[in-house]
């Protein structure tokens, strides 16, 4: 009875997500094409746009410096980016691979390996912040509290959660060769749109009229706000990024679900 | 009554139209050696992956160590080299092996599974740089690192070179030595003839014999005639033989019969220019045609 009952057992779960989550992690590092210009595009979009006029006021009157918005907009960028684009395509890339197949087979449970890429992105969205700020602080002289600091990075980070359900939705929906075209059509404009790059009174008003229902726009007043940016009332944003949050979750649960039973029923 | 390893009850397995496994019922028990054989869309991987839960029957059940084959207490009993299937190309052979023994909840250690793959020259090489039959050898290395009690391959050796194929099946007739089953599909007739102790021959989805390799020979019980000749694709010299098979490739013929001094008698008697004539009894490979030849015909 003991010999049956000892040969009828898995292996404990949290040293599985561990090596799970550092193997992910040193897959998305190793792909040059996505860590760098995820860590580095961010500061370079900085540099190019937000250095000229860092210490301009946001407009006229404004107490925000430009420098602090766009600091504030970049990083934001910078980890959804991280979600849409790194689990959107190196999902989708999985599957042209069949990586998934040999998977299946072994008893690693599906939720430790969804919950592993998260984690392996979230790390790499972090990264993304830390160097953003160094930037932004050294060469663009951006002044913030230290509670606006860990505002910032808090906000930015829950604000990338929603994007890990848009990216795992992605990968699963996209083929591997259509993955990064789709993503980055989705994701730049709406980037654009939600007042990103440039203050949303600068955009033609289509955009003005959109943007309210775009989830990085709901995001950005969150991150804007951690940087001076004072709006009446922030908890339409909160629970718009809820919101959002449960529709891509749900999005990407019926992806995989689509996927698996094409693949495995 | 000890638990069979597999058991396959009356399963079927449909894809749109096409009927890939037909009412195929049998069971695996602990410390066999089975090879599935059967030519290419025989039924083969469908029938592995029913096994392993990879896919689910149309009708009637799979099982694996009684339970359901995607239980993940049966799943780390085993492990799986599978066709086609990918790793992650960027992670070293050691990474990705000491992943894979973190879902197992008694692995093997990480050198001594690269070892028993033979890839210790590769362990810190970035899986992308691995060559064909390397790749393979790692697919093994993941297959064992969890020190399962069952292992299921499917077309181990392909892609690998004639040494290559030699020494791995070596290392999985040593894996089976240490009383691991081992189930495994193969068109190499000849793997299966050295490795394994049950047969089961598929085609078109179904069983169509399931013995040791020796009685499966002795089912065709015949001799095998092998010749070469000037115009080995004129039909009209073997009419009315009485031949179990005819393989004709280049200027070589192989006849299968059970009346080889009658078959030999009339070719002499029509003048057919023999040249390096071999009389032989059949091996699996004469078998397993004649077997897929006339289950054809049917």
């Amino acid at each position: 009875m003991s010999a049956v009952a000892a040969r009828m057992r898995t292996a404990p779960v949290l040293p599985m997500l561990g090596r799970q989550a550092y193997a992910e992690f040193l897959k998305l590092l190793r792909v040059p094409a996505f860590s760098v210009t995820s860590i580095v595009l961010p500061s370079m979009f900085f540099a190019f746009i937000g250095l000229g006029n860092a210490k301009e006021p946001l407009f006229k009157g404004s107490d925000v410096l430009f420098g602090q918005y766009f600091l504030a907009s970049m990083a934001l960028y910078g980890v959804a980016n991280v979600m849409v684009l790194g689990f959107g395509i190196s999902l989708a890339n999985e599957r042209g691979q069949k990586q998934d197949l040999l998977m299946k087979s072994t008893p690693l449970p599906a939720a430790v390996y969804f919950f592993a890429k998260a984690l392996s992105a979230l790390a790499i969205a972090l990264m993304s912040i830390v160097v953003l700020s160094f930037f932004a602080a050294a060469a663009g002289g951006v002044h913030l509290g230290a509670s606006q600091w860990l505002t910032l990075g808090a906000r930015a980070m829950l604000c990338s959660i929603p994007f890990i359900g848009l990216g795992f939705a992605l990968g699963y929906l996209a083929g591997p060769n259509s993955a990064p075209a789709v993503t980055n059509l989705i994701y730049l404009p709406t980037a654009f749109a939600s007042g990103l790059f440039f203050p949303l009174q600068l955009l033609p008003q289509f955009l003005r009229d959109i943007a309210p229902y775009l989830p990085l726009y709901r995001a950005a007043h969150l991150v804007w706000n951690s940087v001076g940016v004072s709006y009446d009332d922030i908890s339409a944003d909160w629970l718009y990024m809820a919101g959002y949050t449960v529709a891509f979750f749900l999005l990407a649960l019926w992806a995989y679900r689509r996927d698996q039973g094409k693949k495995f029923n | 009554m000890p638990q069979p390893v597999v058991e396959l009850t009356h399963v079927t397995k449909r894809y749109g139209d096409v009927e890939a496994v037909r009412d195929v019922s049998f069971q695996i028990d602990a410390g066999e050696i089975v090879a599935m054989l059967g030519p290419n869309g025989a039924g083969k991987t469908t029938s592995i992956n029913l096994m392993l839960g990879l896919r689910n029957p149309t009708s009637g059940t799979a099982r694996l160590f009684g339970l359901d084959p995607k239980d993940l207490k049966a799943r780390s009993r085993i492990g799986v080299m599978l066709q086609e299937s990918g790793v992650p190309g960027m992670l070293r052979v050691t990474e990705i092996v000491d992943l894979f023994r973190s879902y197992y909840p008694a692995p093997l250690p990480a050198a001594e599974a690269i070892a028993m793959a033979g890839l210790e020259e590769k362990a810190r090489s970035l899986v992308k740089d691995l060559s064909g039959g390397q790749h393979q050898r790692l697919y093994l290395a993941l297959a064992v690192c969890g020190n399962p009690d069952t292992l299921f391959l499917d077309e181990p050796t392909v892609g690998m070179d004639v040494e290559g194929r030699r020494r791995f099946i070596e290392e999985v007739a040593a894996l089976a030595a240490r009383g691991r089953t081992v189930v495994l599909t193969t068109h190499y007739l000849e793997e299966a003839d050295q490795l394994a102790q049950r047969v089961i021959v598929i085609n078109q989805g179904r069983v169509i014999a399931d013995a040791s390799p020796a009685a499966i020979k002795s089912q065709v019980a015949g001799k095998r005639i092998t010749f070469t000749t000037p115009s080995p694709r004129d039909e009209s010299q073997f009419d009315g033989l009485p031949l179990n098979s005819k393989v004709v490739d280049d200027h070589r013929v192989r006849l299968l019969t059970s009346e080889p001094e009658q078959v030999l008698r009339e070719l002499f008697r029509r003048g057919v220019e023999l040249h390096e004539l071999e009389v032989a009894g059949a091996d699996l490979e004469e078998a397993f045609i004649a077997m897929t030849q006339r289950e054809v015909r049917v």
